[in-house]
């Protein structure tokens, strides 16, 4: 057996380097589908919150668009008012006992995070549409788009872009946080460290390895949602057709007599 | 002269402050109607109940003999009809300037790609911003932006043009380029209606002057009548404090 940390460390890494990599994938797998679905989810929920009735909308539109913002608000409350830990146990044990569905856990781990992110990513983007000038909603308006042409084509795509640190938060965060899947059995990174962990009970040595993995996986996430940012920024020059920077125009020089 | 907008009893409070009193108002085909008065007269608002940016609390607005609230005109068609443009230029911040001029043309009028490129290179060339069409607005200077507004208005074939206080945001040396513009369209015989408070446009190009004020059209005639010889002491008081 080994005598020191670094020992321990090398040695547990050689004998469970395979689990450790397992539970990184499962977590990577959980945290990037989770942040994309939640994204999509908060998207389409976003949305449906700016919806506002058209001032001769007949009683029952409004009452169906009344009604629309009502429950989204309660799911909104509802998934960040209550730890995720608790929502993957009622949900888990919830359609297991009462509905006969015996999820599989990377499935059921995969729903529980997207619609807990997409709680959070609603509000993130409700934020990001407010703060678009309402003056390019009304311009848009103004020249006879719908309220789905305006926010897909205009406000959105500046909004996304405003929002991109928040939503970044969000992946971290579901890096780390679906550890607590660990409890529906789900064999991502924190799970497979404590069986780990178990067998020769050398739980700081393990955990120590964890860490390192979490903080790379966070480092690495951090450095692509900058580029990512970069990119959407777009160029910082333009170039103004028919003159000398621009490559398609045709420069003549006419030589004095 | 055939009537494009006709106006009746238009009405409109936000809140308890009631900004529009039973306006009565008909532009013409063709016609460049100047809309004078102070800030908080309704100018504004009058052309935002237009182009149905708000909405009225009572009368109506025809276009072309039509309720335009009545539920049978398609909004995308009547606004794709009546352009807008404003006094913050409001260009679509994540496009380029053609694709500003395209978008509302490839979405609201199913146009394809290039037609909608043809049709906004032709009026971007008409303001003089055909070689910027790669920029994205928040590179062009206030008077670049609002003649890159007009283009991609224009580019909609509309038949009336609101203007409201296309020059109030902009720089002084900025206001001639876009004045310049307007001038141009107002002699192509398109229906304009402007809020100024650039009465020296308002003398040389307006068919029509109307001063507003409280609400109410105080009064309305040629560039003459009401610059040179107001009828009301209320149009005179705001005449003298703007000349």
């Amino acid at each position: 057996m080994p005598e020191t940390f670094f020992g321990w460390v090398l040695f547990l890494l050689e004998k469970y380097g395979g689990l450790f990599l397992r539970g990184t994938g499962v977590t990577l797998l959980v945290a990037i589908s989770g942040t994309v679905f939640g994204f999509l989810l908060g998207l389409l929920v976003a949305i449906a919150r700016t919806i506002t009735p058209a001032p001769r909308a007949s009683r029952g539109k409004r009452f169906a668009i009344g009604a629309l913002r009502a429950l989204l608000g309660v799911y909104i409350q509802v998934f960040r008012g209550t730890p995720m830990i608790v929502q993957a146990m009622v949900i888990y044990y919830g359609a297991m006992q009462y509905l006969n569905i015996t999820m599989p856990e990377i499935a059921a781990a995969i729903l529980i995070v997207s619609v807990n992110t997409g709680a959070y990513m609603a509000e993130i983007i409700r934020g990001g549409i407010i703060s678009i000038d309402r003056g390019q909603t009304e311009a848009a308006h103004s020249i006879g788009l719908t309220h789905w042409q305006t926010m897909t084509g205009v406000v959105l795509p500046q909004a996304v872009r405003n929002i991109l640190p928040s939503v970044g938060n969000e992946f971290i965060v579901n890096i780390k946080d679906s550890s607590v899947l660990n409890v529906i059995s789900v064999s991502e990174l924190f799970f497979q460290s404590k069986s780990a962990a178990g067998t020769y009970f050398r739980y700081f040595e393990v955990f120590f390895i964890t860490g390192c993995i979490y903080l790379v996986l966070t480092l690495l996430v951090t450095q692509a949602l900058r580029l990512l940012e970069k990119k959407l920024e777009g160029p910082d020059h333009y170039v103004i057709c028919g003159s000398q920077s621009d490559s398609k125009s045709v420069i003549t020089i006419t030589e004095e007599q | 002269m055939e009537n494009v907008l006709e106006i009746r009893h238009l009405r409109k409070s936000f809140g308890e402050h009631e900004v529009l009193r039973d306006i009565d108002f008909d532009a013409g085909a063709g016609e460049v109607v100047c809309i004078i008065g102070s800030s908080g007269s309704g100018k504004s608002t009058l052309l935002r109940c237009i182009n149905l940016l708000e909405t009225p609390d009572a009368g109506q607005v025809f276009f072309h003999g039509q309720d335009i609230q009545s539920g049978k005109l398609s909004m995308a068609a009547y606004h794709a009809r009546v352009g807008m443009v404003f006094q913050q230029f409001n260009l679509f911040e994540n496009m380029t300037v053609l694709k500003n001029c395209m978008y509302g043309q490839m979405k609201a009028l199913s146009r394809s790609a290039e037609d909608s490129r043809k049709n906004a290179l032709k009026y971007l060339e008409r303001v003089g911003m055909d070689s910027y069409i790669n920029a994205k607005p928040r590179q062009l200077s206030g008077g670049q932006k609002q003649r890159v507004a007009i283009a991609r208005a224009l580019a909609m074939d509309p038949e009336v043009l609101l203007f409201d206080e296309p020059t109030s945001a902009l720089d002084p040396e900025m206001v001639g380029e876009v004045l310049n513009v307007m001038q141009d369209l107002a002699q192509s015989g398109l229906t304009m209606l402007v809020v100024t408070h650039e009465m020296g446009f308002a003398r040389n190009v307006a068919d029509r002057i109307v001063f507003m004020d409280g609400g109410v059209i105080l009064e309305a005639g040629t560039p003459e009548e009401v610059l040179d010889h107001p009828k009301q002491a209320r149009t005179r008081a705001f005449l003298s404090s703007v000349l």
